[in-house]
């Protein structure tokens, strides 16, 4: 078998039990079991439905406004004297990031199902706004599940769920984080499994939660794709995405995987540095095992407690990551690096003093590595960055690193 | 004939219902749980499910995540809940111990080398409240070996030929979730749980126990009219919490409603 036929073989998972190798599966409580059997089978059904399709693809360019551009950074690529880097810019999307992509699909399977009521976990604020947004376009009563933590460093989103009609409850368990907020909806659904539709914000969870969040967010790789073919002739060298739950790097890197001259980097959360222990990488620094319903790559100790993330970015403080993620770092697919805060505090600086675009602290991360990965590579090379999100939400936490108040 | 097959068929010979406690192991502190183990067992405990704390319990309410965090916070692994185990069998060689918790910790010691170390231990079943049985085909075979019962989680969710399927992979016994929720939340339907456990009945002779919702000797003998078993946890884990501070007291304060309702289902 040549490497390229392996590499398409890739595309062809998960398997019918969910499983991306060993990883993946569904690993709940049995009371969730029917319901997730029922929404594999309404996913199976739908995603081979024309009707169901030409919707979802009517909404994208209506409601999100895509395709989004692949804009080429001249500016920047020439200021750093390697490759020429495009930024995929999904934070010109309504509501400013890729979250929507996976939102307007689950909302749309949410309304054939007729479950009048949905429920969503989110770390930044992003999943739990594209969340609130759709419900409120569809009429859908939302909870919308989020850190205590988060809803402090987050206040903004908090605030624009509200508007949107979403009840936003703050989590105080554990580490009040992501991870905590996701365990609360998981309590939420399984409570309320009749009426409610859980509309999981990452490529991770139960089976078929990773593949369907994959697929729905594909869009952006078919995008690029096509886009780069069309803009420059060929496809990239490089794609660089960065990785909390690895639902935008999925979403880029899917299309591509068969693309055997395509190196991909996905960019996890270094935070204080990986030696610190004080990060938010599981596939850099963690090891095999099994939360909210998959087994993944986790952050965990000795006894197979899961242990507390740090990230200047919300978004990626989590202590797992989608189970593909996991095979595709196994069977070397993949790159798995990290930047730290300090690198993406830089990157989120340099993009917008130099291309005047603002990105996402999470996003900050695939910029923090792609500005890395460009310097190494000639200019006649071209890498695209997934540009996840835009930065407005996090001005809050930039400022206040910088001591100010706004 | 594992000892939970042994202590069903005996409590069967006396025409009498199981009752089944929980607590959280290392709740409040590790060197507290085999004597509140001993303690239940003396107010009328058939057989005990003993908690494996985990930083995510996602299944669970309030009162067992708080449980799960004080005894986290006071050091407690799944090794020292092995030791426990293995200290209690030393003066109780007939009460089940069934350890109930979620899958990591297990999956991170190693599956082999927790049936061998918990064979040893002394433990009689393994409850994983987030492992159905189509992912447990590589711990299965091992417990098995390990004489060690797989018990299975069937809930008003679950659909017949579902419950057939998880019957088939069920020793010990099998444990009904009587509500759709997490632990000591809603209250209880007696006559849809009994429905749904006289369907189970027809399809399994693995005894069913049902657990969420019982928290008094009246809804106690109501459930083991309609079962084998009855299982409490919440009730007794907020006695714990409330004498966190003075766990001296712990041992009597689960005697009180656990014989309460020991009394209630004799009668």
């Amino acid at each position: 078998m040549t490497k390229a036929n392996t590499y398409a073989e890739l595309m062809q998972l998960p398997d019918d039990r969910g499983h991306f190798g060993p990883y993946g599966g569904r690993f709940v409580s049995e009371t969730l079991s029917y319901a997730l059997e029922e929404l594999e089978a309404t996913y199976k059904k739908l995603s081979a439905d024309p009707d169901f399709q030409a919707e979802f693809d009517k909404d994208l360019a209506h409601y999100v406004g895509r395709p989004s551009p692949l804009y080429h950074a001249e500016r920047w690529s020439r200021m750093l004297g390697g490759a020429q880097i495009y930024l995929k810019r999904e934070d010109l999307n309504h509501t400013g990031a890729h979250k929507v992509n996976n939102t307007i699909g689950q909302a749309l399977l949410a309304k054939y199902t007729g479950k009048p009521r949905v429920i969503a976990e989110t770390g930044a604020g992003q999943h739990g706004v594209a969340t609130a947004t759709v419900a409120a376009r569809l009429g859908l009563e939302c909870e919308i599940y989020m850190g205590a933590e988060d809803v402090q460093r987050q206040s903004l989103n908090v605030y624009r769920m509200k508007l949107l009609g979403a009840k936003v409850n703050a989590v105080e368990s554990g580490s009040r984080t992501l991870k905590d907020a996701m365990n609360e909806a998981m309590r939420d659904w399984v409570t309320n499994v009749d009426s409610t539709f859980y509309i999981i914000g990452t490529v991770a969870g139960p089976h078929p939660y990773p593949q369907l969040v994959r697929d729905f967010n594909s869009v952006i790789g078919r995008e690029a794709r096509e886009q780069s073919l069309a803009q420059t002739g060929r496809l990239p060298d490089a794609l660089v995405a960065c990785v909390g739950g690895g639902s935008n790097a999925m979403g880029l890197f899917y299309p591509f995987l068969g693309d055997e001259s395509v190196a991909m980097y996905g960019v996890e959360a270094a935070g204080d540095g990986l030696d610190t222990g004080r990060h938010a990488a599981p596939l850099c620094k963690g090891s095999p095992g099994v939360l909210h319903g998959n087994r993944t790559y986790l952050m965990q100790n000795h006894d197979g407690q899961i242990i507390e993330t740090h990230s200047v970015s919300a978004g990626l403080d989590y202590p797992g990551v989608g189970p593909e993620h996991a095979y595709l770092k196994d069977v070397g697919r993949v790159n798995y690096v990290a930047a730290t805060d300090v690198e993406v505090l830089s990157a989120f600086r340099e993009l917008t003093k130099v291309e005047g675009i603002m990105p996402a602290l999470e996003s900050s991360h695939a910029l923090a590595y792609g500005r890395k990965l460009a310097q190494t590579m000639s200019p006649d090379q071209q890498i695209i960055i997934n540009l996840s999100g835009r930065g407005d939400k996090d001005i809050h936490t930039v400022a206040g690193i910088d001591g100010i108040t706004v | 004939m594992s000892r939970i097959e042994q202590k069903f068929a005996q409590l069967n010979e006396q025409g009498k219902k199981a009752l089944i406690p929980y607590i959280t192991g290392g709740d409040p502190k590790p060197e507290y749980t085999v004597g509140l183990m001993h303690a239940l067992v003396e107010a009328g405990a058939d057989m005990i499910e003993l908690g494996i704390p985990f930083s995510d319990p996602m299944a669970d309410g309030e009162v067992i995540q708080k449980a799960h965090e004080r005894s986290l916070a006071a050091g407690t692994t799944l090794e020292k809940i092995l030791e426990m185990v293995a200290e209690f069998r030393q003066t109780d060689a007939d009460t089940p111990v069934v350890l109930m918790g979620y899958l990591n910790p297990i999956e991170h010691m190693g599956y082999g080398n927790f049936a061998h170390k918990a064979k040893a231990a002394g433990v009689d079943g393994l409850l994983m409240v987030d492992l159905p049985p189509e992912e447990a085909d590589n711990v299965a075979p091992l417990l098995k070996d390990a004489g060690i019962d797989m018990i299975f989680l069937i809930a008003p969710t679950t659909t017949a030929a579902r419950a057939a399927k998880i019957a088939s992979h069920a020793s010990g016994y099998l444990y009904y979730v009587s509500i759709k929720g997490v632990t000591g939340s809603a209250t209880l339907d007696t006559d849809a749980v009994a429905e749904k456990v006289a369907e189970l009945k027809k399809i399994t002779s693995v005894p069913v126990a049902v657990g969420f919702g019982i928290r008094d000797g009246a809804s106690a003998a109501a459930i083991s009219r309609v079962s084998d078993g009855a299982i409490v946890g919440s009730v007794l884990v907020k006695k714990v919490a409330e004498l966190a501070e003075q766990p001296d007291q712990i041992a009597a304060a689960l005697q009180e409603p656990l014989s309460e309702m020991r009394t209630a289902m004799d009668a």
